[in-house]
């Protein structure tokens, strides 16, 4: 596991870990120069090193691109077939949220996806956990969660399928006990400081909002 | 004593708990929002925790004037640009400018500070910079709801206006403080004062390059703060430590920073370390983080095994075998006679007995000597200690590990916010499988419907009658259950021991392992039978969940303790043979030397082969025996219904669904799904059955590791080839401090038949480390009359004084009350916070 052999530079290495709640494996220092893996016979190194967010990420590359990772943008639909990702209602608002690209299309770069990983790592704090959370739940960007954006968000909750949908009578009611109960301040939306109250109180959020690669 | 300590520890967690939730930033910040009553210290108090520095809050109210000026210094450049309380580096960087002025020039020109080193102006433009992004990024937020915003610059401008007086004030201080008259050079001498400042500016800087990860920021903006922030301590750390600790203080810094590297260093290596990592994030993937849970609980206790196998095989085990009297030397460690022939045959050590039986497996083989070996090894003493030490570490863990959980979980038992949990913390972010996404999809919406109609028709009860009588009816028939498995293990018990006086050579392979066979069949069967009761009474899932939870544990409970009872029997049997065996022995003596005693009876009998000399019946042993039968069998039981349940199970539905007459795979027996709270019942249980047998068989946490092992492989395959996602995905965590309070309850109820064998029955005379001895524990005070000097003993001997103990207790309680008052008065107050939080909110749209 020679850090020197990997592409990702010592320094920015260091940065990484003191930036995000990755440890050093997840970012990966250990990496390998790309191709290396694939002539490797399979053995524990290999395995090891596909657990890293930096291998993770050159793999959504094509190939003539994998030399310069770190300072290209993957595009959003590559994002998306990460495993845990496809599978996620969330999925495009995870990717808007967490992209820094000017034109709008949601694309990546290595230090968004890095990002994206420290806030669903198992370290990072409920308090960032949550701040997230309220981002990807507010479609419409306007900073609170109001009934449009709770409305959607049920939606994305109970998937595609046309039966499986609430009906519009469930959906007011359901939407009314929840603003009933998260309103503190009973202006008709839910704000950061009034969501990061309820999910402070709740048992599993930490636990289930995470990803691993 | 134990109890005690327990329930004060939760205690103190709660206490804890309840005073985060009072300085919760939430209802301040609530508070500060509505700007009805800002005023400076709530202000001050809500950004700080919005800096998310919980351990800085304490060091600034021990120094409120540091704060203070601190604000100042902000509001003296608010005025250059509109601040945002959010970053918490540009109050850092102002300071600095501020010292340099205060140092530089006395006259404080404001407007010229870029003239100093270019360096330093450059970190200023990159500070500018950073708090421009920051802006910005508030601005994509969209805003804030204008108004919320406009507020939010009101509460500002007054907390300005009052501050600037006072940093108007501070400045004239300066000036007065003597550093004016410097020059504009870097090298002037600084005062303690700078020093002062500029150190703490340091460790403020240092502080936020270690809280950086917590700020919502984007990477870039993370990365160029951090770099500032880096480039300033590499600066002025150097600059600090002039004078005569200058080297000290170099070598400080660089100890420190070998010592974060290390740390790092070995944080990597620690993960690095923990086994079986892929496997379960495989299966956290593929089945959710429910099923994951029961993987990382088996790791768990795993961990724990390891330790419990090292503290027996590394005090007790190994020095016996190293340096304890050889095999043969004396009677306890050899074969009888009678037993030669069939000792090494595989039924036997199967079964425990044999050679397995007259080794260091089990409590018999250990002699009474004081020390052995030349390391003069306190054998007893060290064998008695591990056993206590095993359960307590065990109830140190278990405790650590509940109250760590109940941090976490942050008051889980709050039922307020129902609805909202259902919305915002449903869905598993870790399921990568879309059909574990599908089923959690339609989990999530039976799950909405489901509450709506309980919300809609909590009042409504239909037929209750009918419910009512069924549930009796459930009841009734889970007792009857109970009952009827607790009687059959009393009579199977019953049994065997008949079967082991007539002599077990008669009897077949039935015969013999009948309990264990009983026990384990009852503990297959049994839940299943729980289940089809359920469905009688109709519960809610969670509910109904949780009644099988607690009749399952219910009749392993029963069970274990009927075996115990039963086993208890079988030491009072014994005990009265030791009786007569003591008494033969005597007269077996007596003719061996012809009837005439021997003039130094103190020289053993040479010429006599230990094999031949007869023995007493060693009730430790024997119970070890039964201790270690029943985890084997338990053990081969759960893989052999893995094996068939599970995998022929699947093979069957996977390959004769092409020809068969309906759909095998979606219809009848289908595929099994992972039963987690089967499993996790059945890992307690085993786990119970090795805190009470590992101190008269030192080689079960042995076999426990090696059982979790093999488990660990056995189960993850068998649940990534023939198991599929449940139809109803439950989340872990909530239910994780439940099976913990099951661990802590059995492993309570496991200690006490331990303990109670170990006080008050007097062990067997011619087997084990403590024979010889009317009780266990005397060992300790042989020790400490032996082996510590004298005053130690009467200290002791105070200390264990009854007037000592009692009034501890007493204390121990009162304490428990105390702290059970104030943590339900600080709810108390929460709950009145937040009611005035409300009635401000309605009046000020009132108006």
């Amino acid at each position: 596991m020679g850090g020197s052999s990997s592409l990702l530079p010592q320094e920015a290495l260091g940065e990484y870990q003191e930036l995000t709640f990755l440890n050093k494996q997840e970012i990966l220092l250990a990496a390998p120069a790309p191709g290396l893996p694939r002539a490797l016979p399979h053995g524990g190194a290999v395995v090891f090193a596909s657990s890293s967010a930096y291998k993770r990420f050159s793999e959504l590359l094509p190939r003539e691109q994998r030399e310069n990772a770190c300072s290209v943008r993957v595009p959003k639909s590559q994002i998306l077939t990460l495993p845990e990702l496809r599978a996620n209602p969330f999925q495009h608002r995870i990717c808007h949220v967490f992209s820094t690209s000017e034109d709008g299309d949601d694309s990546m770069s290595f230090e968004d996806f890095l990002d994206m990983l420290s806030v669903f790592s198992d370290a990072a704090t409920s308090d960032i956990k949550s701040r997230y959370a309220f981002r990807i739940f507010d479609f419409d960007d306007d900073g609170v969660l109001d009934g449009k954006d709770l409305e959607k968000l049920v939606n994305c909750l109970t998937g595609q399928g046309e039966e499986a949908r609430l009906s519009s009578i469930e959906m007011e009611q359901l939407i009314r006990n929840v603003l009933e109960e998260s309103d503190i301040d009973k202006d008709g939306t839910i704000n950061l400081s009034e969501f990061q109250h309820v999910i402070s109180r709740s048992p599993d959020f930490v636990s289930s909002f995470k990803i691993v690669l | 004593m134990a109890v005690l300590e327990l329930s004060l520890l939760m205690h103190v967690k709660l206490f804890s708990k309840d005073l985060a939730l009072i300085n919760d930033n939430t209802v301040l910040r609530f508070l500060g929002k509505n700007g009805s009553d800002v005023n400076n210290e709530k202000d001050s108090a809500a950004e700080n925790q919005e800096n998310g520095r919980g351990a800085d809050k304490e060091r600034k109210r021990a120094k409120p004037r540091t704060r203070r000026g601190h604000a100042r210094g902000r509001a003296r450049h608010g005025g250059e640009e509109d601040g945002d309380d959010e970053d918490g580096t540009r109050r850092a960087g102002q300071r600095r400018q501020r010292n340099r002025r205060g140092r530089g020039r006395a006259g404080g020109n404001e407007g010229s500070d870029s003239e100093g080193d270019p360096t330093k102006a450059r970190k200023n433009q990159a500070n500018q910079k950073s708090k421009e992004d920051d802006e910005q990024e508030e601005d994509e937020k969209g805003g804030k709801s204008g108004k919320g915003k406009n507020e939010k610059k009101q509460d500002k401008k007054a907390d300005k206006k009052g501050t600037k007086e006072k940093a108007n004030k501070k400045k004239k201080d300066k000036k007065k403080s003597g550093s004016g008259s410097d020059s504009d050079s870097e090298e002037e001498p600084i005062t303690e004062e700078e020093l002062a400042k500029l150190k703490e500016e340091v460790e403020e800087k240092k502080k936020l390059i270690a809280t950086l990860r917590n700020k919502p920021w984007k990477m870039k903006k993370k990365l160029s703060v951090l770099k500032e922030a880096q480039l300033f301590v590499e600066k002025f750390e150097g600059a600090l430590g002039k004078g005569k600790g200058k080297k000290f203080y170099a070598y400080k810094v660089m100890m420190t920073k070998k010592w974060m590297k290390f740390q790092r260093d070995f944080e990597n290596f620690k993960t690095a370390c923990i086994p079986w990592e892929m496997k379960i994030k495989e299966i956290e993937s593929h089945f959710g983080s429910s099923v994951a849970s029961y993987f990382i609980f088996l790791r768990w206790m795993y961990g724990i095994n390891m330790i419990l196998f090292g503290l027996t095989f590394g005090l007790v085990m190994v020095p016996e075998a190293l340096m304890g009297k050889p095999y043969g030397s004396l009677p306890r460690k050899t074969v009888p006679r009678a037993e030669e022939a069939t000792a090494m045959n595989f039924a036997t050590l199967w079964d425990f007995s044999g050679f397995a039986q007259y080794s260091v497996l089990f409590y018999g083989y250990y002699n009474n000597q004081r020390t052995i070996g030349w390391l003069k090894f306190r054998m007893p003493l060290s064998y008695f200690l591990v056993g206590v030490g095993t359960i307590g570490y065990s109830f140190m863990i278990v405790i650590r590990t509940m109250a760590r959980n109940a941090n976490e979980e942050g008051g889980g038992d709050d039922t307020s916010f129902n609805f909202s949990w259902k919305m915002f913390t449903s869905w598993d972010y870790l399921i990568g499988n879309p059909e574990t996404a599908d089923n959690k999809f339609a989990s999530i919406t039976t799950s909405f419907k489901e509450a709506i109609v309980e919300e809609q028709e909590s009042r409504k009860e239909e037929n209750i009658h009918l419910t009512r009588f069924l549930r009796v009816l459930a009841n009734f028939l889970a007792l009857c259950t109970l009952a009827g498995s607790g009687y059959l293990i009393f009579f199977v018990v019953r049994r065997s021991q008949k079967f082991a006086l007539e002599g077990l050579e008669n009897y077949g392979w039935w015969e013999r392992n009948e309990v264990n066979m009983v026990m384990s069949l009852l503990g297959m069967f049994c839940p299943t039978l729980f289940d089809v009761i359920s469905s009688l009474e109709n519960y809610h899932p969670r509910i109904a969940l949780r009644w099988q939870l607690g009749r399952i544990f219910a009749l392993f409970l029963g069970n274990l303790y009927t075996f115990i009872i039963a086993l208890m029997d079988e030491i009072n049997l014994k005990l009265e043979e030791e009786k007569i065996v003591k008494y033969n022995m005597t007269i077996w003596e007596a003719s061996l030397y012809n009837g005439t005693i021997p003039e130094n009876s103190t020289a053993p009998p040479i010429q006599v082969d230990p094999a031949d000399v007869p023995r007493g019946p060693c009730w430790e042993t024997m119970v070890g025996q039964e201790f270690v039968r029943l985890t084997v069998s338990d053990t081969m039981t759960t893989y052999i219904t893995i094996l068939i349940g599970d995998f022929l199970r699947a093979v069957f539905v996977r390959f004769f669904n092409y020809c068969w007459c309906w759909d095998l795979e979606y219809g009848f027996p289908s595929y099994s799904e992972f039963d987690i709270s089967g499993n996790v019942l059945g890992l307690i249980f085993n786990q119970g059955m090795i805190w009470m047998g590992s101190f008269y068989a030192p080689c079960l946490p042995a076999i426990n590791v090696f059982r979790l092992h093999t488990s660990m492989y056995l189960q993850c395959w068998a649940v990534m080839c023939c198991n599929v996602p449940q139809e109803r995905v439950f989340k872990a965590s909530r239910s994780n401090n439940f099976y913990m309070a099951m661990l802590l309850f059995i492993l309570f109820l496991s200690t006490l038949p331990a303990v109670y064998t170990i006080v008050s029955i007097p062990p067997s005379f011619d087997c084990g480390p403590f024979s010889g001895k009317t009780r266990m524990f005397e060992v300790i005070s042989e020790t400490l009359e032996h082996d510590f000097p004298s005053w130690f003993g009467k200290v002791f001997g105070y200390a264990s004084n009854p007037g000592l103990i009692l009034p501890f207790i007493l204390l121990m309680v009162l304490s428990i009350y105390y702290l059970n008052a104030t943590s339900k008065s600080y709810k108390e107050a929460n709950l009145e916070l937040k009611k005035k939080l409300q009635t401000s909110r309605r009046k000020q749209k009132k108006k």
